[in-house]
Order: structure tokens, then C-alpha cells, then sequence
């Protein structure tokens, strides 16, 4: 997995409830095989005008100039600004690819889909929860002053912005561990592979009719 | 003694190891796989030279992007060919890996939340995890299912366990019976429109109530399904005798002594009495209406004789804002009625909604009458073969044609628009699937949610109607 440690990068303040996972990557690019190469189709219904799919080079699309990805300084973003339960719905991991691809680092919002949180600490992108209240005032000022650059600082848990600005945020220990690191996730379980092996041997003894 | 949840005795159970970090190890029993979620993860298994883990605890089928049509011809008959390398790649990956799938051509082919449960592959008390948001379907056997990403498909294929935390309890108890004409899909419809679609995050739900306990397994199988509509991942119903009938002579399931014993340990899983949730909402069904949705998340939605919010009532801004956007996509205005609004096509189908009990109530609805000719397609699309092979044997196909309904073979359809079965700019959709977001069964589509009688009466009637007052 992709470590985080900490990133400096300009707020994309996408002002929206329930950004669902079909927005971030529509169903015809799930037909791809491998994790890489969804960046250009990230948000793909509102970021062109013309229909795309897989096959569609991208350099024949038509961007929407009214959307933000396609607005500068927010096409070289990388901490999107979002508002509640970011990343409901399906559970394709194709979002998060998505987002990543595209250079996103961080998303920040009140709350996510669980799926999708738990989708983007296993590629290395940080979803950071925060209090309604701050996130209003990081859209206040992101929108006042577009461009706004922020860093994120996972060590500490700690967000800091231009002059005094700080806030801190709350993350579970061994998902910072693992992000920090770059862990391994499916060697680390490996690790434990006689314990499972003897849950398992015990599980067939007394349920066997789970083993048929 | 404790008391305990359902669900903290299904965890309890497949709980390997806790974690120093807070996070537990969880073994799993089934994990199903389909081919648009599981390449990424198999390939991931090839890089780091990894074997999977237990075979037999795997079962692969095609469902999302497979064609509705030409099904004789196999992999062979699906014209759209980046869709039809991924569902060759399911079916290497599977040689590869020993992992035993229904194929294409099979005809327990089918969605892999209908064909789980029909195959006996569910089992009460298991854990179940597939790469799709809709595996609570599952928990309507008294199992811990859940939605995984293609991270955690890898996980379970290499490790057979789950890294997760456990989750709070919530129970939603569904009171009184249900009248003519209401389903178990309204009943779950009217829950996300009162607690939001993220009402239900960070909780596992367990439905239950006297209304729950005497819904059929197809009905609590809907129920479930739309669990992650509400914000929660996993969704389940106690053991019972309904779970009992239901699973006995299925081909998977256990037969002859092995039955009595497990049916010894199924009895235990229900919560116990006294067992505290950490949030309760109590649902009277009785005044219920059929629900329909407006806009484009599931909470956006009211009963038929209800009309679009009306904007100048809604009081928060961002609420508000979300509010008019849907309006403006769905092409309605503030204040509009939904009974009477025209609509283009309509999809009967998905892992909601397309088992054999939804397609007997919307035959016996539509038998004698016709699809109207506003109606440009409608389609109903069944779970799996084994229900399509059931429905022509019980003569429904025959009715659903008559009608002027196109019958098609087993998927995920127009739900995700994934094949060809999808939405055109503008169209307007009478669906029982359970996702009306924007572009979701085609870009510029537009999606209402409903019951697969209230869609079939949509067909007839060729715009949104009440089916109580259906002649």
C-alpha cells in the first residue's frame, strides 16, 4: 500500500451532499482490468459534455468548462472538499483508483460511505472526517480564495492553513500505523496464519456443514 | 450470562484475533465473486506470488455486464468486447485459483445476492463478504454480510479473514401488517426516507418487529439489500421458521443428521432478550404508503399520493441546494405531484427486487392487460436462471410477453447500465432496483424507485400510478 505521511496541496471545494461513487467513476470504466488509468475519467459525467467510454480517447472529449475539475487553480488540486456521506453507494474501489489517478491526496468531509472509507486507506488516500462547522469555514475560505493551499500532517494529526490556522482530526491508530507506513496489509495477516489455520480447524469441527 | 445482539453473536463467533489497533480479524465463510470487482485482486494475488486461501469457501459467477439477451451464445454472445474480456478473465482466474464458478451459460447463472441464497451457498450464522455494496442481502439468513472493496476481495481470497472493526448495534423494529398493494421494498423505502442515507453508517442493522416476522425470506432478502441505502453495511434478520423452510433441500445446504445438528446451532441465532442496541427506531407499518422516489438519492422519496418538497419549506440551505439540484435533473418542479408523471421505461429486476415471489405479484398485477404505448421498453429481468426457469414453468413468461414486457435472461441489467439494458438522456424510469442516483441507469437518465407492483402498474398505466387503485 501507498504510505502517507504528509502533503501540502490546493483545496478543491466541491460543495455537495452524498457524492456517490457512480459520480466519481461511472459504471463503463469498471469494465477495465487493472487499477491504474481511471484519473481522466474521474467524475466523468459532469467533467465532459460528450459521452465517454473506455475506448473513447480522451483527447477527443469535450471538458465542461462550468465543472471545477476542469477550472484552474482546481484541476491541479489534490485535497478535495466535500460535504456529507462522500462516497455512498456502490462499493467499487474504482472511485477511490479514480480519485488517486487524478492526484488527489486527501478528501475531507463530514462523513463518508463506509465502503468507500475503508476502500481509500487501503490505497493510500486519507479521508479525513471533520466537525460540520469547520468544514463550512474551510469552504468559506477555499471559495473566497480559490487557490487555498492546506497541509496535512498524519503524524500528527493536524491540518494547518495560511497564518493560524490549525485544526487537528481524529483518525484510528492502526489505520495512521498502517497509512504511515505503507503497510502490507495481507502480509501482515499472513503473519497470523496458524491462528487462523486453528480457528479454522476448530470452526470445521464443530460447524462442518460451513466447509461444504 | 451477557445478553447478546444477533449481531454481536455472529461476530463473536468468527472472531480470529483482536487487533493491538483496534481492528479484529474476522473469518469468513462464503465470499462470492463476480467479474467487474475481482480482476484487480487476483492480479494482486499473481504479483506477490500468493495462493487463495481456501477454495471452496469461494463461489464466482458473471452478473454485472453481461447481456440480457443472446444467452445461448455464452461468453460468445457478449458484443461489447471489453466486457466480454472481463468475464473471460473471471472465468482464468477461477481455472487458475480452483475457484468453482457458474459460468455464462449455466443455468444457475444469476445476480450474486439471488443465487447465494437459492443455491443453499448461504447458510444462517456464516460470515458473507463480495465485492458489492449489496451483500447485506445476505443477512436476511441470520448471516454477518457485507459489501468489501477489490482491497478486501484480495484479503479474504489470500487470508481467508476480514480486517474490521466492529460496528454499533441498531435495530429497526417494523410493527403491524402489511395492507394491499404495500411491500417489503416500501417498508424499507419509507426507513431511508426517515433516517437518511446515512442514518444507518456505522451501525449493523438488525430488522425485526411482527411485520419482519412474517414477510417471507424473498421479502426480508429486500429488506436487507437496501441496508447500505441507509448508510449501513450489514443487515439481518433472526433465524427462524421461515429461514428454516426456506433453506432445506437447497443444493448446498446440509442434509439428513448434519441438518438436524446445524438446525440446533441456526435456533441460537436471535437476539437475546434483553440484548441492548445502541439505537432503536420503531416503524408502524399500518399507514404506510407505496413509496416512490423524486430525486436522485434514495432518501428522496415519499409516499404516491406525496408530492415533489416544496422548496419553500425546506429550511436548510444545504438540504435545500441538494434539493433543487434533483429537481432540476429529474425534470420535476417544487411542490409537483408523482402520481400521473409520464414515464419512458420501466425495470423490473435487480438483486432487490427479481426473485420469484416479485415476478409472481407483478404477473398476477399485469395478466390481461398491456404495457401502454407511451412505454417505449420494459423489461423485466430475473434473478437468476433458476427463477427465470421457474417462471416459465408457473407460466409468468408467458404473461409478462403477453403484456408486451421483454423477458430476458438473468443479471444486473439496467440497474447499473452496465450492459446495454440503460437509460437515454432524459428518459424516465419506473425501476425496482435500489440506486436513483444521477446517471445511474445511464447518463441523463432518470430513475424513481418503487415496488415491483407499483413499476408493473407504472407500465400499464404508462405514467406513475397508485397501484391500490389499480383496476
Amino acid at each position: 500500500m501507498q504510505a502517507f505521511t504528509i502533503h501540502s496541496g490546493t483545496i478543491i471545494p466541491f460543495n455537495r451532499r452524498n457524492i456517490d461513487t457512480d459520480a466519481i467513476v461511472p459504471k463503463q470504466y469498471l469494465k477495465m482490468l487493472d487499477k491504474t488509468g481511471f484519473g481522466g475519467f474521474l467524475f466523468d459525467d459532469e467533467r465532459y459534455l460528450d459521452p465517454g467510454d473506455v475506448e473513447v480517447p480522451l483527447s477527443s472529449r469535450r471538458p465542461n468548462p462550468e465543472f471545477i475539475l476542469n477550472q484552474p487553480p482546481f484541476d491541479q488540486g489534490s485535497i478535495l472538499l466535500a460535504q456529507g456521506n462522500f462516497g455512498c453507494g456502490s462499493s467499487r474501489e474504482h472511485a477511490v483508483w479514480a480519485l488517486y489517478d487524478f492526484g488527489i491526496r486527501v478528501v475531507i468531509a463530514p462523513s463518508f460511505g463506509e465502503i468507500f472509507y475503508n476502500n481509500a486507506f487501503n490505497n493510500g488516500l486519507l479521508p479525513i472526517i471533520l466537525d460540520q462547522a469547520i468544514v463550512d469555514e474551510l469552504f468559506e475560505s477555499s471559495q473566497k480564495a480559490p487557490g487555498k493551499v492546506i497541509s496535512v500532517d498524519l503524524e500528527n494529526t493536524v491540518i494547518k492553513g495560511s497564518g493560524s490556522e490549525r485544526w487537528t482530526f481524529a483518525i484510528e491508530e492502526g489505520r495512521k500505523q498502517s497509512l504511515l507506513q505503507g503497510l502490507d496489509e495481507i502480509g501482515m495477516t499472513l503473519e497470523k496464519a496458524a491462528k487462523i489455520k486453528a480457528f479454522e480447524d476448530n470452526l470445521r469441527n464443530a460447524e462442518p456443514w460451513l466447509f461444504s | 450470562m451477557t445478553t447478546k445482539t444477533l449481531y454481536d453473536k455472529l461476530w463473536d463467533k468468527h472472531l480470529v484475533d483482536e487487533l493491538p489497533d483496534g481492528n479484529s480479524l474476522i473469518y469468513i465463510d462464503r465470499h462470492i465473486l463476480h467479474e467487474v470487482t475481482s480482476p484487480q485482486a487476483f492480479s494482486g494475488l499473481r504479483q506477490h506470488q500468493r495462493s487463495v486461501w481456501r477454495s471452496d469457501a469461494n463461489i464466482a459467477v458473471p452478473d454485472h455486464a453481461v447481456p440480457t439477451r443472446n444467452r445461448e451464445l455464452g461468453v460468445a454472445g457478449i458484443s461489447d468486447l471489453v466486457a466480454r474480456r472481463q468475464v473471460e478473465r473471471l472465468t482464468k482466474n477461477c481455472q487458475d485459483f480452483a475457484i468453482p464458478l457458474f459460468t455464462l451459460d449455466d443455468a444457475r447463472q444469476g445476480i450474486v445476492h439471488v443465487i447465494g441464497p437459492e443455491q443453499g451457498l448461504t447458510l444462517p450464522g456464516m460470515t458473507i463478504v463480495c465485492g458489492d455494496s449489496h451483500t447485506a442481502t445476505h443477512g436476511a439468513f441470520a448471516t454477518l454480510a457485507m459489501g468489501i472493496g477489490t482491497s478486501d476481495v484480495e484479503h479474504v481470497l489470500a487470508t481467508q479473514t476480514l480486517k474490521a472493526r466492529k460496528q454499533k448495534n441498531m435495530r429497526v423494529l417494523f410493527q403491524g401488517k402489511l395492507a394491499d398493494g404495500i411491500t417489503p421494498k416500501d417498508l424499507i423505502m419509507a426507513l431511508i426516507g426517515r433516517i437518511g442515507t446515512d442514518g444507518g453508517t456505522g451501525y449493523a442493522i438488525e430488522y425485526a418487529g411482527s411485520a419482519i416476522r412474517s414477510l417471507s425470506m424473498e421479502g426480508r432478502m429486500t429488506i436487507c439489500n437496501m441496508s447500505i441505502e441507509a448508510g449501513a453495511r450489514a443487515g439481518m434478520v433472526a433465524y427462524d421458521q421461515v429461514t428454516q423452510d426456506y433453506v432445506s433441500g437447497r443444493p448446498y445446504a446440509p442434509e439428513g443428521d448434519m441438518l438436524r445438528t446445524a438446525r440446533d446451532v441456526w435456533r441460537g441465532l436471535v437476539t437475546d432478550d434483553g440484548a441492548s442496541f445502541e439505537r432503536e427506531e420503531q416503524f408502524d407499518i399500518d399507514g404506510i404508503s407505496p413509496q416512490v422516489t423524486w430525486g436522485t438519492s434514495p432518501e428522496m422519496v415519499c409516499g404516491i399520493e406525496e408530492q415533489v418538497p416544496d422548496l419553500a419549506n425546506v429550511s436548510n440551505s444545504g438540504v435545500a441546494s441538494s434539493y433543487s439540484r434533483a429537481m432540476d435533473y429529474m425534470g420535476l418542479k417544487s411542490g409537483q405531484p408523482l402520481k400521473g408523471l409520464p414515464i419512458d421505461k420501466v425495470f423490473i429486476g435487480s438483486c432487490t427486487n427479481a426473485r420469484i415471489e416479485d415476478l409472481r405479484a407483478v404477473a398476477q398485477l399485469v395478466s390481461g392487460h398491456k404495457v401502454s404505448k407511451r412505454v417505449r421498453s420494459a423489461l423485466i429481468v430475473p434473478g437468476s436462471g433458476q427463477v427465470r426457469l421457474q417462471a416459465e414453468r408457473e407460466g409468468l413468461a408467458t404473461v409478462f410477453t403477453e403484456a408486451g414486457f421483454d423477458w430476458r435472461s438473468a443479471g444486473c441489467s439496467m440497474c447499473l447500465g452496465m450492459n446495454d439494458d440503460r437509460l437515454l438522456e432524459g428518459e424516465r424510469c419506473a425501476s425496482t432496483s435500489n440506486r436513483n442516483f444521477e446517471g445511474r441507469q445511464g447518463k441523463g437518465g432518470r430513475t424513481h424507485l418503487m415496488s415491483p407492483v407499483m413499476a408493473a402498474a407504472a407500465a400499464i398505466a404508462g405514467e406513475i400510478s397508485d397501484v391500490r387503485e389499480f383496476q
